[in-house]
This record gives structure tokens, C-alpha cells and sequence, in this order.
């Protein structure tokens, strides 16, 4: 098989045959998910070490369920307990945990670039859960693997993402694996929530109304807008926010009719959306969480084997 | 360069001795009610099928099928790195059938043995029966088939290959030399 | 104390309009004569054929570290580098511990170089104690003892206020405000340069308008107070614009522009390379242009490095929370003759930029070659090729995104006050 990254870093470095290979590995992964006895062997004997120095309970949950669904030793470690605090650097907690001999690293961070730092110093595979406003590999293959359910195709597909474009990760691996895949990929938000040159990432275009942005899409996605940004003078108000780019019952149906609603959660309700569409017939978000847990196997499957090649 | 071939079964032999093993398997079962067949991917899903098809010709009953793909299972994962994983589909329970696992080759017994491991997973059966169409010897654990199409001995260095049509039939079975 | 003799050189010194292939002959610590077939009982000769002359190298931006921070650099090491990079005279910046905003700090600063100093320090003191940004520094006071510039570099003096009333004050003392223009607000949290780069590498940005709506105002200060206004590293087109119409205007107003600020752009902090780290940050394509299209008009007066130094722990850590600076007094000057190579100015303008340019920007005795004056020489081999090595420079850090680089110059000879600092 050709899927030969060691890390992953990031959707950048991926070529559509590889997003390809790990959605198809994610399809058969899905499957273990709905037996009773919901455990293969596959990565027996492998430690996996959760390295997540950024809050986070999802996708830690979904990283460690996935690892032991392998039947992979799981362990978690988190920024506020770790030695961290104690002012040890990046370096060498990662050079402690390397001593220990771990497999796979999986590593969310606050600062755009550790995983990167970490995959130059460790011997280890290393797997980003999201670093910083960089990347967040995992999420966006997610999300298009939630797409190719629903829409049988990705290619084509119009898919819209609405919210604080220049602090998310998820959207700029989102356009890096649309973009690869084929897809049209439309950005809207804030004035001041739109980073310069994002539009030169993927086959993209940028809108600041709300209402073009979503017309006739196949796909709308809405991301989280943090209460911290408030501090930032990003905003007057979030009550401003939901209403010129929230997705309410009402602009919803600016979209294709069969078009579905999409969230990296977690959701503030009433504010990116409204309750009523996130109870909804076409939001799928918990399909994404389900799916969440599927692909993540599929990545830590394939970079054991790449990384098991590398030391036989 | 070419390598040596030599045919061992063609169409109309491989369709006698799934014949001769669906009989076989009715037989061993006195009939087919708690029966299921399971084809190991690949090749052995295909040989299922066609078991099915010949089961319900004699009895005139559609078994439950479905199919394992033992990649998760297997036990040289290591060394092999990542190889494509297919999908695994039993839409029945397990718990008290007589279960006929189905290869198309027999070799060395441990794409059999991650195969029990897999079934293991989803359920109890009642007993694990194995279906073969080709054994050709050289077990390395001890594993043997219950409903054999033919025994070819070979060498180490030799290949069975197994071919199928465009709508999944078994073709042809040929003995490759190095 | 010897004698030397540099035979057969290409001698360039702008200052004194000299650009002549002749000798010069050194003799306790003053060059005695410069001419044609000049002959010297008992001198060391330097064969200079083929080779350039010039006034020592003055390099008005060095950050020495020392006193407070040795273990990033310290005045012996510092100038031990300056004298590698060819440069005979560096101006220090006070963002020391303690500050350089007292006697006793420049005071410690003179007489270090004195005991270990291996070229000329000309110790610039802060515009406000402390660096605090909130009242001046007894610049009358340090002005007796040679202190002949004052900055805050490192920070902004963010009160308008206090910036009017700096100049005012400065100005009958001939002392030249050196101003790191930028708006704090709007740099932020930035890391990098704002851009399409900063957007792929989800690094928070700096906008270009950060540095030009600060620079913009220095320079109204400096027309509206008639004092001499230095801009230390000039990073973006508007801000050469900026100084390019207030010269024209007759504004007392001179900048200097870093080597890396012409040669590479904000691509270079791809992969997150944290010796692409610095403030100002590495620019667009279109603002290393404009620096250098700046260079080439004479917007730019002097090229100055910036020499920053920071440990190893400093640097080996995630972008975002990198030390800003990288050093430079060993690349300077082949990446400036980079320069005459692109064609975009000639070796006499080169020679300017790196010698009376800066010396009349801060206002200081140094870059000058003539007979009766000084002996602060430097021997150039233009045509050397080396590959820079970052284990091996001489500051105690290491911190340069050149490792590795090819680079054609270097000093061959450094001499300070008649005696030879630096021999390669």
C-alpha cells in the first residue's frame, strides 16, 4: 500500500490517494464501532501516548477510544497536570515520554507548529490533534468522511464555513482536504474574523454576507465562535454575531433542500446556531462524531504500519 | 518472464466440488437449519457464495452469509506495515450456529486461525467448521479443513492462484511455478 | 607599536571621496600617508592586491548583552565578532540589566571595552529610565561621556508626549533620538508578519501598519521639533516611503536597514524556523523590494545589523514563544556586497552604507579614512567564498537563519587603532 507518512502533521502534506486510503480505512474501522465485543487486535502491544496540552474532551475521548478499540495501550497525559507547569519545555517532555518508548505520539497544543517541533525530535510517529490556528488533520478528514456519507461523492460538492475563519484550525485542514478532493469550498465571517491570503490555501472563495456565502450549498458548516475572542475587540456583541452569521431556521433554507449541517462542536447554542437547526433533520453532527472515532483509528493504524516498516 | 502454470481445475471441476462439498456439508449438519457461511476475504467470500447458491439448490434454503476480512487480525502486522483493510459484514447473530468458514486456499492455518479470533469477536457459535477449495499443505499451527475441494502438495516456492470471473464466479485454479 | 603597510589595494572611503588603487601606511595608530608607491622601513606589509580598503566598518545597532545577559553575549565576545565581521566601531544598545540610562552603566560599558574590548563601543543610552517609558534619561549628563544617540530599542516610546518632549530636549545637545517605531496595540500578540504565510502557518500576525503608523508619527515629531530622527530597522515599503518624502520635505530624519530585511522575506519562517524570528519580523516580497529599491535611492543611509543574540534555550522552543533577534555582525558584510553583485548599487555605495552613512546617522567619529585621521582599517577579499557555520561564529550565540548560506566576501584584516584585531 502506498500511504507512506510516518507523522501526521497536517493535511498539507497529503495527497488526495492518501485521503483516499485513510477515509477507506476509516469505512471498515466504522464497522467494529457497532459490534458487541468492540475490539480488534491490531495494535496490541502498542503504546499511545495522548499528549494534550490543550483543553480538550472530545477529541481526547475520541483519540483514546480509538487507540483502545485497537487494543493499543492508551495513556492520557494533560497540560494542567503535567510537568508543564513546573515550567519543563516542550522539548524535553517530549524527550521524557520518547524514553519511554511510545509508539505514537498524539500531541494538541496551543502553539501553531509543536507537532512539527515535536516530529524533528522524537523518533517516534507523531499525530497532530490540533496545533494552534494551524492544522487539525483528524477533524477535516472527519468531516469529509461525513460528507462521502451523505453525499455519495466529494467532488463538486459546495460546502460553506461560516465563523472566526482566522483562528480555526479546523478550517484551514478543511480547505486543504476539500480543496484535494474537489470540492468548492465558500468562507464567510466577521470582517475582522477573514486572515489575509486564505483565499491562495485551497479552491476557495471568501464572502462577508452571510447570505451568499450559504445560497445553494451542499454543505453548511458552522464553527464554534469563542466567548474568549470578546476580550480580543473582535466583536460588539454575540448577540450581532448570531444574528448576521448565525444559522437559524430561517437562512437554512438559503441551501440546497437536501443540504446538511455541519459542527466541529462543541456548539453554542443560540449563538453560530440555533437550537432548532442543531436538533434538526440535517444536521449530522453526531454522524461526525461517530465518524470522528472511525477515521482516527484508520490514522493511527496506518502510521503504525509506516512507522513498524521503518524499524523491521 | 513467464512462469510455469499448470491448470489444476477449470470452471466446470470447481463447480463440481462445491457440488460435492455443499452434499458434504448437509450431511455432516443432517440438514441446514442452524447453519451460516462466513467467506474470508478475499477469495474465500466469493467460493461462499457460490456454496450458498448450491445449498439452496439441494435444499431449496438461503443460509445466512457473510464475510470477515482478518487484516485486524492477523499476526504478522508488523513486518507487513499498512495493508488496505476490507470491509467485515455479519448482519446475523452467531450465538449458537454451526458455522462454515470458507477459503478459497488452505496453507499454513494463520488466516484461519485470525479468522476464528475475528469470529470470537462477534459472538459464540455453536461449532466452527472450515470449507476449503484448495488445501496445499505446509501447516504451521495446528488447523485442518473439515470439507476439502482438492489436495495439491506443493512446494514452498510454488503459488496457487485463483482466478474469478467479472461477476465473482470461480474461473480456474493453477499451480504456479517459479 | 608597529607599522603597517596595505600595498596595492583597491582603497574606497566615500567620506573622503577617495576610490583609488594605492597604499596605506599605518603608523602609531594614525594612517600617516595614503598614496602610490609608499615605502616603510620595518612595516608588516599586508599585500593588498586585488583586494579592498576601507574605513573600519561601523555597525550602529548591536545589542552586547553586557552588562546583565552574559550569558547570551558579552563585550568581549561581542566585539571579538564585530572584529570578524570586519567592523572596527559598534554602537550598543541599553536594553541592559540594568539599563544603560546612568554614568555608572556607560561607565562599566567604557571601561570593559577598554579591558577586553577588541574593537570601538559607542554605548547608546535609553530616551527613558528604565526603558519605562515614562521619563527621560539625564541625556546632557551622558552626552559628556560620548553617548552621542539614545533609544529605547526593544520597545517604542508609546507616549506621544513624552516622545515631543525627548526630541525637544535632545536636540541642543546634538544628540540623535534612534526611534523602534512600532504601535504596540497593533502588533498584539503577533509573532510574524501578517500575511498569506501567517494565515498558513496559523501564526497570530504583525501588520505592515503597525510599524508605519508609528514611523509616520516619529517623523512628524522630528519635523515638528527639528530634531535629528534616526529610524532603526526599516522593514516595510511604507515606511521607506515614509522617510523617502520627509527628506525631501528637509526633515532631519536618516534610516538604517538590516541585512536580513533585504535579503529574505516572511517565506523564510516556513517549517516554523525560529531564527526567522525577529522584530521587526521578516516582510512580504514587496516590502524587501522597497528596502532595497530604498538602499538603492539613498532613502537608506546605513545598513546596521541589529546584532541580537540569544542562548540556544531561547530559540529551541515553539515559534510563538521564541525570543525575537537573530545575529548578524559575521554575515553583514558579504550579504551587503550581495548588493553590488545584484547590481543593485555599486562598492563605493556598499562601503557608504556600512561606514560614514551610519557614523554621521548616529553622529559619531567613525567611518572616515584619511591621512592624519585614525587608523581603523578594514582589508575586504571581495571574491572570498565561505559557507557560514553556525557552531563556529564567534558571539557566544548562535542564532542565524544564514547557517549554511554561501557567501562570497569577507574581512581579511580588521585593525583598530592601528593595531590588527582581526586577522582571518
Amino acid at each position: 500500500m502506498s500511504f507512506k507518512h510516518k507523522h501526521i502533521l497536517g493535511i498539507e502534506q497529503m495527497s488526495k490517494e492518501d485521503i483516499e486510503i485513510i477515509l477507506d480505512t476509516a469505512d471498515a474501522f466504522k464497522e467494529i464501532n457497532a459490534r458487541d465485543i468492540k475490539k480488534v487486535p491490531t495494535l496490541r502491544g502498542k503504546t499511545i501516548i495522548n499528549a494534550f496540552f490543550e483543553a480538550s474532551t472530545r477529541t481526547r475521548l475520541s483519540f483514546e477510544i480509538a487507540g483502545k478499540r485497537l487494543s493499543a495501550d492508551t495513556v492520557n497525559i494533560s497540560g494542567s497536570t503535567s510537568s508543564v507547569v513546573k515550567g519543563e519545555t516542550l522539548e524535553d517532555t517530549a524527550k521524557n515520554i520518547e524514553a519511554m518508548a511510545p509508539d505514537i505520539i498524539v500531541i494538541r497544543h496551543g502553539h501553531s507548529g509543536s507537532p512539527h517541533y515535536l516530529a524533528e525530535r522524537v523518533g517516534c510517529s507523531v499525530v497532530n490533534a490540533g496545533d494552534g490556528a494551524h492544522e487539525h488533520p483528524s477533524q477535516a478528514l472527519l468531516d469529509v468522511m461525513t460528507m462521502r456519507e451523505h453525499k455519495d461523492r466529494i467532488e463538486g460538492l459546495e460546502v460553506a464555513i461560516i465563523g472566526d475563519i482566522t483562528h480555526s484550525r479546523v478550517v484551514r485542514s478543511n480547505i486543504y482536504c476539500l480543496s484535494k478532493m474537489g470540492a468548492k469550498v465558500r468562507l464567510c465571517g466577521p470582517g475582522t474574523m477573514l486572515p489575509p491570503g486564505i483565499e491562495k490555501l485551497g479552491n476557495v472563495k471568501v464572502y462577508t454576507d452571510m447570505r451568499d456565502a450559504i445560497k445553494d450549498v451542499d454543505v453548511i458548516m458552522m464553527l464554534r465562535i469563542q466567548m474568549e475572542r470578546q476580550s480580543n475587540i473582535m466583536l460588539p456583541s454575540l448577540r450581532e454575531y448570531a444574528r448576521f452569521y448565525g444559522l437559524n431556521p430561517t437562512n437554512v433554507k438559503l441551501a440546497k433542500s437536501d443540504a446538511i449541517v455541519m459542527h466541529p462542536g462543541p456548539m453554542n447554542r443560540g449563538v453560530e446556531i440555533s437550537s432548532v437547526v442543531a436538533d434538526g433533520v440535517q444536521n449530522v453532527i453526531l454522524d461526525q462524531v461517530e465518524n470522528g472515532v472511525a477515521v482516527r483509528m484508520a490514522l493511527l493504524y496506518l502510521v503504525s504500519g509506516v512507522e513498524s516498516m521503518q524499524t523491521s | 518472464m513467464a512462469k510455469a502454470e499448470t491448470a489444476i481445475l477449470d470452471q466446470a471441476g470447481i463447480a463440481r466440488a462445491v457440488t460435492r462439498i455443499a452434499h458434504e456439508i448437509l450431511e455432516h449438519n443432517k440438514g441446514c437449519e442452524n447453519l451460516a457461511l462466513i467467506g474470508i476475504r478475499t477469495g474465500g467470500d466469493h467460493l461462499a457464495s457460490l456454496l450458498r447458491t448450491r445449498i439452496c439448490d439441494i435444499e431449496g434454503v438461503e443460509v445466512p452469509i457473510g464475510e470477515v476480512d482478518i487484516t485486524m487480525y492477523r499476526d504478522d502486522l508488523a513486518a507487513r506495515g499498512n495493508l488496505p483493510i476490507g470491509k467485515t459484514s455479519i448482519p446475523f447473530p452467531l450465538d449458537g450456529k454451526d458455522v462454515v468458514l470458507v477459503d478459497d486456499v488452505l496453507y499454513t492455518g494463520r488466516t484461519i486461525r485470525s479468522a476464528m479470533d475475528a469470529l470470537m469477536d462477534f459472538g459464540r457459535p455453536s461449532t466452527i467448521q472450515l470449507a476449503v477449495l484448495i488445501d496445499r499443505g505446509h501447516r504451521e499451527l495446528p488447523i485442518r479443513a473439515d470439507y476439502v475441494g482438492r489436495n495439491v502438495p506443493t512446494a514452498a516456492d510454488e503459488e496457487i492462484s485463483v482466478t474469478f470471473n467479472e461477476d465473482l464466479s470461480p474461473l480456474a485454479v493453477r499451480l504456479v511455478k517459479p | 607599536m608597529a607599522k603597517i603597510l596595505i600595498k596595492g589595494g583597491r582603497v574606497i572611503s566615500p567620506a573622503q571621496k577617495l576610490d583609488d588603487i594605492c597604499d596605506v601606511l599605518i603608523e602609531k595608530g594614525k594612517v600617516t600617508a595614503i598614496g602610490r608607491d609608499l615605502e616603510a622601513q620595518g612595516a608588516e606589509v599586508v599585500d593588498a592586491d586585488g583586494k579592498i580598503v576601507t574605513p573600519g566598518l561601523v555597525d550602529i545597532h548591536v545589542h552586547l548583552r553586557d552588562p546583565g545577559l552574559e550569558y547570551k553575549e558579552d563585550i568581549a565576545s561581542g566585539t571579538l565578532s564585530a572584529v570578524t565581521g570586519g567592523f572596527s566601531s559598534i554602537a550598543c544598545m541599553p536594553n541592559t540589566e540594568p539599563v544603560n540610562d546612568n554614568q555608572s552603566v556607560t561607565n562599566y560599558i567604557l571601561n570593559k571595552v577598554k579591558e577586553e574590548g577588541h574593537c570601538r563601543v559607542f554605548p547608546i543610552a535609553s530616551i527613558t529610565k528604565g526603558l519605562q517609558g515614562e521619563s527621560m534619561t539625564e541625556m546632557g549628563e551622558l552626552k559628556g561621556l560620548g553617548v552621542h544617540g539614545v533609544s529605547d530599542d526593544g520597545k517604542p516610546v508609546s507616549n506621544a508626549q513624552l516622545m515631543r518632549r525627548a526630541m525637544e530636549y535632545a536636540k541642543p545637545f546634538g544628540i540623535t533620538i534612534v526611534t523602534h517605531a512600532e504601535d504596540l496595540e497593533l502588533v498584539g500578540s503577533g509573532v510574524m508578519n501578517e500575511g498569506p504565510v501567517s494565515t498558513e502557518l496559523g501564526l497570530k500576525g504583525i501588520p505592515w501598519v503597525a510599524e508605519d503608523a508609528a514611523t509616520a508619527r516619529e517623523i512628524m515629531l522630528a519635523e515638528f521639533t527639528g530634531a535629528h530622527l534616526h529610524v532603526a530597522h526599516v522593514s516595510t515599503k511604507g515606511s521607506i516611503d515614509l522617510v523617502r518624502q520627509a527628506k525631501k520635505r528637509g526633515v532631519n530624519v536618516t534610516c538604517e536597514a538590516t541585512p536580513h530585511h533585504f535579503t529574505l522575506t516572511d517565506e523564510a519562517v516556513r517549517g516554523y524556523d525560529t531564527n526567522a524570528k525577529m522584530n521587526p519580523p521578516l516582510r512580504s516580497a514587496e516590502d524587501r523590494e522597497a528596502v532595497r529599491q530604498g538602499i538603492a535611492d539613498g532613502t537608506v543611509d546605513a545598513i546596521a545589523t541589529d546584532h541580537a543574540p540569544h542562548h540556544i534555550d531561547e530559540k529551541n522552543v515553539e515559534f510563538s514563544i521564541a525570543m525575537n533577534g537573530i545575529v548578524g555582525l559575521e554575515t553583514a558584510l558579504p550579504l551587503s556586497l550581495q548588493l553590488v553583485e545584484d547590481g543593485l548599487i555599486n562598492l563605493p555605495k556598499a562601503v557608504a552604507l556600512l561606514t560614514c552613512g551610519p557614523a554621521a546617522a548616529l553622529g559619531i567619529p567613525a567611518g572616515q579614512l584619511e591621512e592624519g585621521g585614525v587608523a581603523d582599517v578594514t582589508v575586504i577579499d571581495p571574491e572570498l567564498e565561505w559557507t557560514v557555520d553556525a557552531q563556529q561564529l564567534v558571539s557566544k550565540s548562535k542564532n542565524t537563519p544564514f547557517d549554511g548560506w554561501k557567501m562570497k566576501g569577507a574581512a581579511l584584516f580588521t585593525i583598530v587603532g592601528g593595531k590588527i584585531a582581526y586577522q582571518r
